[in-house]
C-alpha cells in the first residue's frame, strides 16, 4: 500500500516536473478558461437576478472546455515523446500508472479553477467565497479527471485525437456538467435544501466512475 | 469446409428467424392499425406507440447485449464477442435513431412541440451520441485489437452512464420549476394491450434476425481482413526468394 502511493506520487511528480519545466500546459488552459468566461459575459445576461445560474453555467463550460486542452495534452505529450511506452514498461502495476495520471490531471485541472474563481467573481460580483463551493468544485473535477484520463489516453492512440475526446467525453459526463452547475447555483444564491442531493450524485458518479476507469485500464493500454 | 457449414446453420436459423419476424410484424400492424380502437383524447396519432415502443425497446436491448458482449471481450479476449458487439451496437443506433424520429412526430401534434428536454428524451438522444462515440472510435482506432477494446470500454461506461444520465436530467426538472409537459395516463384497453404486446415480439424477432445477418457480415470481414493479411504475406515472401 505505501509502495504504492510512492509509486503514484513519483509519477504525478514527473509530471508537475515537466509543467515546471515546459510550461506547455498551465498557462493555455488558464487563459483559455478566463476568455471563455469573458466570452460568455457577452452570450448571457449576467447582471440580473438569474446571474448566479448562468454564472454557474458559464464558470462550469469554461472549466470543462479548458480540462478537454489540458487532458489532450498531458496525453498526447506523453505518446509524441515516447514516455508513455517508458512508463508501460516500469515495473508497476497499470492501475498505479492510471491512478498517477489521474491525480496529475486532477491537480492541474484544479489549479487553473482556483486560480480562476477569484477572477471569475471579480468580474461579476459573484458571492464565491464558501467553503462548500470547494467542495463541489472538487467533486466535479474528480469525476471529469477520472473518465477524462482514460478516454484521453485512448484518443491520443486514434488518428483525430482532438476531435474524438470531447465528442466521446460530453455525453458520458452530462451528469456531471448538470450536478455541478445546479449545485454551483445553490450555493452561490445560498440555497442549501437540494444541495446535498447534487453533492451525492457528484460523489457516487466519482466513485462509480473512477472505479470502471481503474477497472479497464489495464486492457486498454495493453499493445 | 467448416465455416460454410456453419454458415448455412446461421442462415438456416435466419431464414426462420425472418419468416416468423414478418408473419409476426404484418399480425402485429394488423391489431395496431385496424384492431385496437382509435385512442380518445390522441386519436390515431396514438397508433405511432405500437412501432415506438418496441424500437425502443429494441434500442436498449441491442445495448444490453452490447454492455455483456463489451465485458466478455475484455475478459475474454476472443474476437467474436467485439463481433456480437458491434452487430448490435449498429442495430442498437439504426433502431435509436427510429425511436428519436418517431417520438419526435408523435409529439409535433400531441404535445404540440418536436422536443422537450424531458429525462426520457434526452437519455435517448445521448444514448444516440454514446452510440455515435462507439463508431467514431472504431473508426480512428486503426487497428482491429485497439477498436475492438476501445469501443468494448465506451459500451461499458455508456451503459452505467444511461441510468446517471436519466437521474440527473429528472432531477434537474423536478428540482428546477418548470412547465412539464405530460400526457394524462388513461387506462389501456385491452385490445391495445394485446396489439403492443404483438408488436414487442415481432421487434424482437426482428432484432434477432438483423443479429444474424449482421453477425454474418462481420465474421466475414474479419475473415477477409485475414486472407488479406495471408496473402499480403505470402506475396512478400515471393518477393524475397524470387
Amino acid at each position: 500500500m505505501r509502495d504504492g502511493l510512492d509509486k503514484i506520487s513519483i509519477i504525478v511528480w514527473k509530471d508537475l516536473l515537466t509543467e515546471i519545466r515546459t510550461k506547455e500546459l498551465f498557462g493555455g488552459m488558464f487563459i483559455f478558461a478566463v476568455l471563455t468566461i469573458i466570452t460568455f459575459n457577452f452570450a448571457f445576461d449576467m447582471t440580473g437576478t438569474a446571474k448566479a445560474a448562468s454564472g454557474a453555467g458559464a464558470m462550469w463550460v469554461a472549466f470543462n472546455f479548458a480540462g478537454f486542452l489540458g487532458l489532450g495534452r498531458s496525453i498526447s505529450l506523453e505518446r509524441d515523446k515516447g514516455s508513455f511506452d517508458g512508463l508501460l514498461l516500469c515495473p508497476v502495476d497499470r492501475g498505479t500508472i492510471f491512478l498517477g495520471k489521474f491525480i496529475g490531471n486532477l491537480l492541474f485541472i484544479t489549479l487553473v479553477e482556483l486560480i480562476s474563481v477569484p477572477i471569475f467573481a471579480a468580474l461579476f460580483d459573484l458571492d464565491v467565497f464558501q467553503p462548500l463551493l470547494l467542495l463541489a468544485l472538487f467533486l466535479g473535477t474528480l469525476g471529469f479527471a477520472a473518465v477524462g484520463t482514460l478516454l484521453a489516453v485512448m484518443a491520443a492512440s486514434t488518428r483525430s485525437r482532438e476531435v474524438l475526446l470531447p465528442v466521446l467525453m460530453f455525453p458520458i459526463l452530462l451528469p456531471v456538467v448538470i450536478a455541478s452547475v445546479r449545485a454551483t447555483t445553490l450555493i452561490l444564491t445560498r440555497q442549501t435544501n437540494d444541495l446535498s442531493a447534487w453533492l451525492n450524485l457528484l460523489g457516487a458518479y466519482d466513485v462509480l466512475f473512477l472505479a470502471i476507469s481503474y477497472a479497464v485500464f489495464d486492457r486498454v493500454v495493453e499493445e | 469446409m467448416i465455416v460454410k457449414g456453419k454458415s448455412s446453420w446461421a442462415s438456416g436459423v435466419g431464414l426462420v428467424l425472418g419468416l416468423l419476424s414478418a408473419i409476426t410484424m404484418a399480425i402485429g400492424m394488423y391489431l395496431g392499425l385496424v384492431y385496437a380502437p382509435e385512442d380518445a383524447i390522441q386519436g390515431n396519432a396514438q397508433r405511432i406507440f405500437y412501432i415506438h415502443v418496441p424500437m425502443a425497446w429494441v434500442a436498449f436491448l441491442a445495448f444490453g447485449v452490447v454492455f455483456l458482449a463489451a465485458i466478455m471481450y475484455l475478459w475474454k479476449r476472443a474476437l467474436i464477442w467485439d463481433q456480437i458487439a458491434r452487430s448490435s451496437a449498429e442495430i442498437g443506433l439504426v433502431f435509436t435513431t427510429l425511436v428519436l424520429v418517431t417520438g419526435s412526430f408523435w409529439g409535433r401534434p400531441i404535445w404540440g412541440t418536436w422536443w422537450t428536454w424531458d429525462a426520457r428524451l434526452t437519455t435517448t438522444l445521448l444514448l444516440w451520441f454514446i452510440f455515435l462515440g462507439y463508431f467514431m472510435i472504431r473508426a480512428y482506432a486503426g487497428d482491429r485489437g485497439r477498436a475492438a477494446t476501445y469501443s468494448a470500454v465506451i459500451g461499458i461506461i455508456g451503459f452505467f452512464d444511461v441510468p446517471i444520465i436519466y437521474l440527473s436530467v429528472d432531477w434537474w426538472r423536478t428540482l428546477h420549476p418548470q412547465a412539464v409537459i405530460s400526457v394524462t395516463s388513461a387506462n389501456m384497453p385491452g385490445q391495445m394491450v394485446v396489439a403492443l404486446m404483438v408488436c414487442l415480439l415481432a421487434f424482437t424477432l426482428f432484432y434477432l434476425y438483423l443479429m444474424i445477418q449482421k453477425l454474418g457480415i462481420e465474421r466475414m470481414k474479419d475473415q477477409l481482413i485475414d486472407y488479406q493479411y495471408a496473402l499480403s504475406e505470402r506475396e512478400a515472401e515471393g518477393v524475397t526468394t524470387a
